[in-house]
Order: structure tokens, then sequence, then C-alpha cells
């Protein structure tokens, strides 16, 4: 291996905590850090508040605090045709897609690391809540954060060998109060900046509102499974299943529960409802999905294993059996599961090691499709 | 790492004399020129000096049509918004170009939300406007047209002489962003007939913050900035002595003589640059012209095929600065109005290209160094667009 003071690491820097002590620590262990961030969203194309200028700002303060070259990199064009148009097309399709999970593989781990290689990186590094393993003969296995609240494997899930092969995620094995406390220690502009929350370029606004700007919402009627009218919705593409929030029916039912989106008709524009938060209609015992990508050969496995899997970010792992058939796989659950949710991913775990993950397609209860989309 | 500077139309180092003329201001000469006791004469005799060095530099009638201001920007905005105001009652109309600098599109912009008309003279291929272009857009009320004396992106000349002659036969007033071609080549402001011209020191050597805005006797407006009666109740606050001092010496530099010989100097800096790159098999293209009356210390080039992100980020990282236009305020890159104007919004040259701009301290063996880096980047990037890095 190089001398570290002749690898050149290039850090995704987003203005954010996480970032700067990675940029921070790499520049410790004596690499050759570039700090490089990425403009992924074109303020003037919604009404919203970019906080791009405000994030490169800390970004400038961080490296110059480091004292590392930082430069900015406009992927709006990249980001706009890859992840935001599937985030639209998805959204149209009456799914819930995850645009962190394509943005990691379209940009930050294309796009980005592309651009990087052009600046001789020999690895690119992120602020991301996960591990790497590498074997002898250089495979490299994704493993979960040590922070289990944090851990970003999920949104990783998607990434191929070769684009893993080239990152480094160091405060993986980090609790995110240390890297607060380093990044407090260090000096660091970022050390208490508020976490982000929510999809990066819609960032704090409402998200319907968002939405709205880009689809029109086509309102229709809200129902129960068996027919029964509970009011109009205002667009499908504004609900999730399992949502409680923003219904607005009374207390007008079977018991006092509270209302939950069980299903949506994409055809007959219709939003299904059903009382109580354990209604039997969000209960699932398999799912069908598509896109299934392994991080590394799972041969050993074969084409039917047992593992668990995660339905959504920061959920609970369930133990699953897995059925492959190319790129589709069928999965059935130990016990049912509630909301899965057509767009997001099925993540699968062999202990601490992120196998990979698919796009949830369809969920069912016994051999009944439930009526999702 | 060795560090060249080839961004000298961003800005210049300073030179020795400016420094040390300055130094010994800041120390001996803290009068405020306005004042009248000893301290105040003292500085406002510095101040009196500087300005008839300045004056005689673009051939001022008098010395006190020399208004210091705090920059290029300022003499802009002053020249263009406060003659639209004063003139009102003649006209609302005014004439500019595509290919202004950011303080007097932004000026136009501005007179526009105020109810003005602003016409942008278009450029060809070279940079250049049409003097039919000129004559057909002024009208009875245009009360102003401001061109460029030379641009700062791709060094074009306008024809200043010709442009005077023009506007000086109408109503209008005319006005030069100078900045970049002060310093450089002859100004003349009576042989030109021009009214207003906006300077700055710092491209020529001398202190930032610092610029004058000549405006020829019998105009009158107000000052942009509202306060004391400083520079003959034409522009408020405190002069700047030693910054003005500094400037003075940075102007008596760059004489006749020294003139021809950086723009001879940095002629040859894009002859070796161009011949360099080609003689290594690099597919370059000057943006605008090599034309002799050019501004030579601005070269803007072509790379067919290269990002110029990719491309100046890799120049950094080597130790070179150049430029590739403005930046936003998230650092990136914003696509050149200059570039769109001469060849569309669609041209790949708006990506694809970069400017050097050279300075009396750079050397052919830096240019030799520039050849090289720039060379082995290239060569690098397209190995790998064939090998398929991923």
């Amino acid at each position: 291996m190089k001398d570290r003071s002749q690898t050149r690491v290039v850090v995704g820097m987003s203005g954010g905590v996480d970032s700067s002590v990675v940029a921070y620590l790499l520049k410790q262990q004596g690499y050759d850090v570039v700090g490089v961030f990425m403009k992924n969203w074109d303020d003037k194309k919604d009404s919203g508040v970019c906080t791009a200028t405000e994030d490169y700002e800390d970004v400038a303060k961080v490296a110059n605090k480091i004292g590392i070259p930082y430069y900015s990199v406009n992927f709006e064009k990249e980001y706009w045709d890859n992840v935001f148009t599937y985030f639209l097309d998805e959204y149209k399709r009456g799914r819930t897609p995850n645009p962190d999970v394509m943005c990691n593989k379209e940009v930050k781990f294309k796009a980005f690391l592309d651009y990087a290689m052009q600046l001789d990186a020999d690895y690119i590094a992120m602020g991301h809540y996960a591990q790497l393993r590498r074997d002898q003969d250089g495979t490299v296995h994704l493993l979960r954060g040590a922070d289990s609240n944090k851990d970003q494997t999920y949104f990783l899930s998607q990434l191929s060998q070769r684009q893993l092969k080239k990152a480094m995620f160091p405060i993986g094995n980090m609790q995110k109060k240390d890297v607060r406390r380093i990044a407090e220690e260090a000096g660091l502009a970022t050390a208490k900046k508020k976490d982000s929350t929510g999809v990066c370029f819609i960032g704090e606004r409402n998200f319907s509102k968002f939405l709205n700007e880009f689809l029109p919402a086509k309102s229709g009627k809200m129902m129960t499974i068996d027919g029964k009218i509970k009011g109009d919705h205002y667009g499908l593409m504004n609900y999730t299943i399992g949502q409680r929030r923003g219904l607005g029916i009374g207390g007008n039912g079977q018991s006092n529960d509270p209302w939950f989106v069980i299903g949506k008709d994409l055809e007959k524009n219709i939003l299904y409802v059903g009382q109580g938060y354990h209604n039997e209609h969000l209960y699932a015992d398999s799912l069908d999905g598509s896109n299934a990508n392994f991080i590394a050969p799972i041969d050993d496995k074969g084409t039917e294993f047992h593992c668990t899997a995660k339905f959504r970010y920061r959920q609970k792992d369930t133990g699953v059996h897995v059925s492959l058939d190319a790129d589709k796989v069928r999965v059935e659950f130990d016990q049912p599961v509630r909301a899965i949710t057509p767009g997001q991913e099925v993540v699968f775990y062999d202990g601490e090691v992120c196998l990979g993950s698919a796009t949830i397609d369809h969920a069912y209860q016994k051999t009944r499709v439930l009526q999702y989309v | 790492m060795k560090h060249i500077y080839l961004d000298n139309a961003a800005t210049t180092p300073m030179a020795r004399p400016v420094v040390d003329t300055m130094n010994k201001m800041m120390l001996d000469v803290y009068g405020n020129a306005s004042s009248t006791h000893y301290f105040g004469r003292k500085a406002r005799s510095v101040l009196d000096d500087s300005r008839h060095v300045i004056a005689q530099s673009v051939n001022a009638r008098k010395d006190d049509e020399i208004v210091f201001t705090s920059g290029g920007t300022e003499s802009d905005n002053t020249a263009i918004i406060e003659t639209a105001l004063a003139r009102k009652s003649v006209g609302r109309h005014v004439i500019t170009t595509a290919v202004e600098h950011e303080a007097v599109l932004k000026s136009m912009e501005y007179l526009e939300t105020l109810g003005y008309e602003v016409t942008y003279l278009p450029v060809n291929e070279k940079g250049r406007i049409s003097l039919d272009d000129l004559k057909n857009a002024l009208r009875e009320d245009t009360i102003l047209v401001s061109i460029m004396s030379g641009n700062n992106e791709v060094g074009s000349r306008m024809p200043i002489h010709e442009i005077g002659q023009i506007v000086a036969a109408t109503n209008a007033w005319f006005h030069t962003d100078a900045v970049q071609a002060y310093g450089l080549v002859d100004i003349d402001v009576q042989k030109d007939k021009i009214d207003l011209l906006s300077t700055s020191a710092h491209k020529l050597n001398g202190p930032k913050f610092l610029g004058f805005l000549y405006r020829r006797d019998g105009l009158n407006f107000a000052s942009l900035l509202k306060g004391g009666d400083q520079e003959l109740k034409r522009r408020a606050g405190t002069e700047n002595i030693p910054a003005i001092a500094g400037f003075a010496e940075a102007v008596k530099i760059v004489d006749n003589e020294e003139k021809e010989a950086r723009q001879k100097k940095y002629a040859g800096f894009k002859q070796q640059l161009i011949s360099g790159l080609q003689k290594n098999k690099i597919e370059v293209e000057v943006n605008g012209e090599l034309a002799s009356d050019n501004l030579q210390h601005v070269l803007n080039l072509w790379f067919k095929g290269c990002s110029r992100e990719v491309l100046l980020t890799n120049l950094d990282l080597n130790g070179i600065a150049a430029s590739a236009g403005s930046a936003c305020t998230a650092g990136s890159l914003e696509p050149s109005h200059v570039l769109m104007a001469m060849y569309g919004e669609d041209s790949p040259r708006i990506v694809e290209s970069l400017r050097f701009s050279f300075g009396y301290q750079n050397t052919t063996t830096d240019i030799e160094y520039l050849i090289d880096v720039l060379t082995s980047i290239i060569n690098k990037l397209k190995r790998s667009e064939t090998d398929g890095i991923r």
C-alpha cells in the first residue's frame, strides 16, 4: 500500500458535522485530503430556501481550519436526471420512493466517484455510519455502523463492489456523540450544527407542498375496504401506507380507534383507510421485489436462504426466507410486518453484514396481494 | 509544491514600490485630508499629488475630474445609476453590451426595475460589438451608453475611439468600464470623447478596495454614497490616503513604455502556450481571437471534451491558479454570460473553457510548467476515458 501522504482521499463534504469529522480524521491520519462539496439541487427550480450557500460556507470554514483544499462540484443535472426524475415517476405510480438510496447509487458513488477519480483519488470518503471489511482477495463487505441508532447501510444497500471498493467510511466505527465531541475539540465550525433531516433536496420544508409543485394532485375518495366513503383525499401521492396524520376522519367508525391509510388503488384513485394501528390490512407476511443487488457474491448461500431484513430505515430486523430468481426476489417473513411500502427497499442482513437489497413491488397477506398501489 | 498565479485578471499581486509607498504613508500620513490642521494638510497634499498623477494617466483636462472610489464596482454603479437618476427628465433609455462585467449588468438590471429601458448590444464570435448596431440603437431619449474598454473573460477590445465619436454627436453620455484595460493600453479621455470611466487599482498591482471614476467636468450627478463632502461632494467617505498614494505609485510604473512591453510579453505567453499545447497534440481553440489590439493578458481557451471543473481543480491541485468564470454562492461555476453571448447557450465551450490571465511577475518558465501540467492532466483524463475507470 502507498504511503498515506501519497494516498489521495477525496471527501464528500456536505457542510454537516459527520463529513467534517471525516475530513479532520483523515488529515490527522496523514492522508492527502481534498474536500469536495456537491451541489445537487438548483434552488431556482422551486420556491424553497436552498441551504447550499450556508452549507458551502461551512465546508469552507471547516476545510480551512483543517488545512485542506476544498472545491464545489455541480451535479444538478445528474441528480435531476437520475434521482429526481425517478423520484417523481415512483410517486406517479403511487409508490413511496427512497431518493437517498438512488442518490448514493447514481450521484455520490457514481458521478462524484468519477469526478474524484479524475482528481487522482485513491479513495473517496463519506460521513456515512457504515463500515467496510476487506477480504484478502479485495472483496469488500458492507457492515452496519457501530452506532446502531445511526446505521446508514439501508441507504448504501444498492451499491456495487466496484463502488464500495473505492470508499472509506472513517466514522462508521464511532458513536454519533463521539463524532460531535471530536468536532468540538477540533474547533470545527459544524460541531453544533443541527443534523439535516428529511430528503436532501426538500430539507425541512413541507413535503406535500413541495411534491405538489411538481406533480398535479388529483383528489378523490377516501373509503374503507368494504366501500364506505369516509371523505376526500387530495392526491394519492400525498399518502403513504400506515400513515395516520392528515386524514381528518372523526371517530365515526366501529370504534374510537384512529384511522390509518391501509391501501391505494391508483386506477380508481381511491385511498383506503381503516381503523387501528394494528389494522389487519396493514400486515403482510411476504413480498415481491425487483432490482435485487448483492454487495458481495452470495454464491455460498444459493438461491434460497434465511437471513434478517429491514423494510424501512431504522426498523428492527425481521427474520426472512429469501428466494432469488435473477434480479427478482420473493421474501417470506418469520412473522407479519406492518406497513410494507412499495418503492422502499427491503435490505438483507447476515448478522452485522449488509448483504444487499431489492425494491419492494408488492406485499402479500397469505396469497392475497395487499392493495397498496 | 510550486505555486503559479495565472489569474491576474481577477487581481494582481502588489508591486514592491506600491507596498513601500503605502507602508510609509500608513506610518507618516495618517491625517484626515478634510481636516484643516497640519496633519490634514499633509494628507491633502498627498491626495492632490496622487490625483494629479492619475489624471495625467488618462489625459484628463483637470485633476478634479478624478474621483476616488472603493473600486471598479462602485465606479460603475455610480456612473450608471447616478447618471440615469440625474438625467431622467432627458430620457430613460440606456445602451450597454451583453458582455459587460456584473458591476455594469447588475446596475442595468436595477435601472430596469426603476422603469428605464436598456438595450444590450450583441457581440460576434470575436467578442466585439458592431458600430452599426450601436448607431441603430441610439435614440433621442438615450441618456447613457456604457461599453467596456476590454473584456475580462476573453480580452476583446471594443472600438472605444469610434464609439466615443458616435456618442458625442448625440445627447447621451459615454461611460466605459476600463477596469481590465487601464494600465495596459493607452486611454485618452479627450481623444476618445469619454465622459465617464471606471478603473480599479488592484488590477494593476495596486491595493484592493480602491479605484477611481473619471467624470468629465460639467457632468452633474450625486454621490452614490451619502455622507460627507469629500471629493468635492462627489464621493462621501474619508479618503484612504495610503492606498491612493499606492495607486498613484502603481500608475507611475506603467508608463507608455512599460505598457507596450507588457502587452508584448503577454502576447508572447499566448503564443508560447498555444503552440506548446498544439505541439503536445492537445486539442485547443481560442475563445475570441488572437488580435494584436486585444488585451494581451487574457487568454480564454476551449479544451475540447474536457470539463472545466475537472481541469480547474486538477490545475489547482498541481499549484496552478486559473479561472473558469464566476462561482455561485455555493462555490459551483456559473455558465459564462460572455461565452454564451459569443457562441450561444448550447455551445460546449461554455463548460469546457478556462481563462488564463498573465501578470508582470509571470515568466516563460511558468508557461512551460503550465503546458507540462495541462498536457499530463488532459492526457490522463483522455486515457481514463478510453480505459473506462469504472
